[in-house]
């Protein structure tokens, strides 16, 4: 109970929390949440909306104290009120949904420095440790450090506001959405770039993401939470393996998995555990080949068989290669908007 | 005029039709056809060779983008895309005269975006919904939300409460009418957000990465409605990360570095993923696996963009050997 392995850099248990308690209007938010965060690891937590994920991980540097249970971070014990707040802040860098948003500063470089400066870091320190986290994040430190920060971009914005955690060199770095609103290179990059940070400086990283096909790069573990309690744990494999047995868990899965639940829905039998591209193609090759069934039962596919398709007869809100919808001609558009 | 992926040219297509047998429809067409359309057809909106800057102090000002011309014509579907910071947001903004041009005009239904005395008609024709679904809703119930726009309109109130009603059941969120928005999840707050500009009945709907902040299902909410709608004959333009909702398009617009880089069908620019790739893009997943099944198996179209084609794929190959071994 309660007890945590030497290995484990942060443990949650029983941990419950209700928003507004003591008023009419109480709000239970968090139910017995239990999880094991070892030292080194990379952590994925997600779940429908509502279901708290961000709740817990506010739990995680002390923003929310546990009503009730227990949050361990490197030993301290958070329910304690003489635990050492800072210094659990310092251990525990948190990078909100949309950290762009909290960005003051006028000029990127100073954003940046803002946190350590603070913390009585020596300037020639800080501006090293700048270098480091803006090479973390993507941004070249001679380029952007003078930009102003209201002229960029939300991806841009959303790397500086990265980087202002990092500067602080955190033991833990927890991560609400890290890519949302980031185009697929950036995206692409920041995911490399964490998972550098995990695998090669040993930082663990815990993140709530709504995208699976991110959950399944970077997460060792995944946590499911639905409701207010864990629903479900374990690596991204046994989780996608799981999700017909389990649509209580509301989670979607990357495309490549939805195909192979598509063609295993048809009859086909394909091992829908697996997920990474050169998996799925595997998987897919083996059922075009007839390797797979589909089992006899299976519905016979849609359009003639026989002879090979002369156009794409792709799902019903294609259009016709003239540029209009098969049924919605351009007259009736004209009735639709009374012109 | 500008760079336009030639699929019709290019080996991948000609190889897919090679060994599929079944030729892909000539995609290259559909570029020709909306530029003969064109001709026949009155642009929704015509944005002619715009330039933009933003301000930043007397000596800087920074471009959003340089000489962007675009066409959206009525009921057609066109995905903007481009990296962060491509200027495809501000491009966004001048549809409806959020923005005016620094350089060049914005005509919506033959209106310039930069008479002022046309900006509300304009509004009304061209619609923007936003990423974040809690700074667009302003009432603390669903009903009065969507209601809002109506009363600055002056719409009066017998057929105010019609256009709730028809609004709220587009986007299906009829029975939350008299919730407060805040209870909802994110995908149910952007539907509401949608019904509020459905409620102005525009011609056309503008989605500025309006599913970016929601989890999958969403996405798959918000991506229904705006189908139903384009199937209905409302022209939508979304800008977007996601590739998945790319493939729903009819033409795409990539930006990079604040002008048109390329333009073409969904299924031509993934056909392509190194230029993809070196403008900051990506194909979608199931591309991927398409492309790496044909290498497999040289008779699986590699051009397949959605979990569906890829699916329809496999029913076409397994179910045509399953055939020759039953007869």
């Amino acid at each position: 109970m309660g007890e945590s392995n030497r290995g484990d850099i942060l443990t949650v248990s029983n941990l419950h929390h209700t928003y507004l308690q003591g008023t009419p209007l109480a709000q239970p938010a968090l139910f017995g949440v239990n999880l094991v965060i070892p030292a080194g690891s990379c952590v994925a937590i997600i779940g429908h909306t509502g279901s708290g994920k961000s709740t817990l991980i506010q739990h995680f540097n002390g923003l929310l104290r546990p009503q009730m249970g227990e949050v361990v971070v490197n030993g301290a014990r958070l329910s304690n009120p003489q635990v050492d707040i800072r210094a659990i802040r310092q251990q525990v860098g948190l990078v909100f949904q949309n950290p762009e948003d909290q960005i003051f500063e006028r000029l990127v470089g100073d954003d940046i420095a803002y946190g350590p400066l603070k913390q009585g870091i020596p300037l020639s320190e800080v501006v090293q440790r700048a270098k480091w986290a803006m090479g973390v994040v993507g941004l070249d430190f001679d380029e952007m450090k003078n930009r102003s920060t209201f002229a960029m971009s939300g991806g841009e914005k959303r790397k500086v506001a990265l980087a202002g955690v990092l500067v602080l060199r955190p033991q833990i770095l927890v991560l609400d959405e890290p890519t949302a609103g980031l185009d697929p290179r950036s995206r692409r990059d920041l995911l490399r770039r964490i998972r550098d940070l995990n695998r090669s400086e040993g930082l663990t990283v815990v993140f709530v993401s709504h995208n699976m096909e991110e959950v399944a790069y970077l997460a060792d573990t995944v946590y499911v939470l639905a409701a207010g309690h864990i629903a479900f744990h374990g690596t991204p494999r046994e989780l996608f393996g799981a999700l017909d047995e389990r649509p209580d868990l509301q989670v979607g899965a990357p495309p490549g998995v939805e195909i192979l639940r598509a063609l295993h829905s048809r009859g086909y039998h394909v091992d829908t555990t697996r997920f990474t591209v050169p998996e799925v193609a595997e998987e897919v090759a083996a059922a075009a080949s007839g390797q797979r069934g589909p089992a006899a039962a299976a519905e016979p596919p849609s359009g003639d068989l026989s002879a090979p398709p002369t156009a794409w007869e792709g799902p019903a809100h294609r259009r016709e290669p003239d540029g209009r919808h098969p049924h919605a001609h351009a007259e009736d558009r004209g009735d639709a908007h009374g012109r | 005029m500008r760079t336009v992926v030639a699929g019709a040219t290019s080996p991948a297509t000609a190889g897919a039709a090679g060994n599929a047998n079944g030729e892909w429809p000539a995609e290259g067409r559909r570029i020709h056809s909306c530029v003969a359309k064109g001709s026949s057809m009155k642009p929704l909106i015509e944005v002619n060779q715009i330039s933009f800057s933003y301000g930043q102090g007397p000596s800087q000002s920074v471009a959003a983008f340089t000489d962007v011309s675009l066409r959206v014509y009525p009921g057609e579907y066109v995905a903007v895309i481009g990296q962060n910071g491509s200027g495809k947001s501000t491009l966004a903004k001048h549809l409806n005269g959020i923005l005016t041009p620094t350089r060049g005009d914005v005509w919506v239904a033959g209106m310039n975006t930069k008479d002022a005395s046309c900006k509300q008609q304009i509004r009304r024709c061209v619609g923007m919904v936003f990423q974040s679904p809690d700074n667009q809703l302003v009432a603390t119930i669903v009903e009065d939300d969507v209601a809002f726009g109506l009363e600055n309109l002056g719409v009066p109130p017998g057929e105010m409460q019609e256009r709730i009603d028809e609004a709220l059941e587009a986007v299906g969120m009829s029975e939350y009418r008299h919730r407060p928005p805040h209870f909802l999840s994110g995908g149910q707050k952007q539907r509401v957000a949608i019904a509020g500009i459905l409620a102005m009945r525009p011609d056309c709907l503008v989605l500025d990465e309006a599913t970016s902040m929601l989890d999958s299902f969403g996405r798959a909410e918000i991506l229904a409605v705006v189908r139903r709608l384009n199937q209905q004959g409302m022209a939508i333009v979304t800008i977007t990360h996601h590739m998945s909702e790319v493939a729903e398009a009819d033409r795409v617009l990539v930006m990079h570095e604040g002008r048109v880089a390329l333009e073409g069908t969904p299924r031509e620019l993934f056909a392509h993923p190194d230029q993809l790739e070196a403008l900051g893009l990506d194909v979608p997943e199931a591309s991927r696996v398409a492309q790496q099944v044909h290498a497999r198996i040289p008779a699986f179209r590699r051009d397949a963009i959605s979990v569906e084609e890829v699916v329809a794929e496999v029913d076409r190959l397994a179910g045509s050997g399953g055939e020759r071994r039953h007869g």
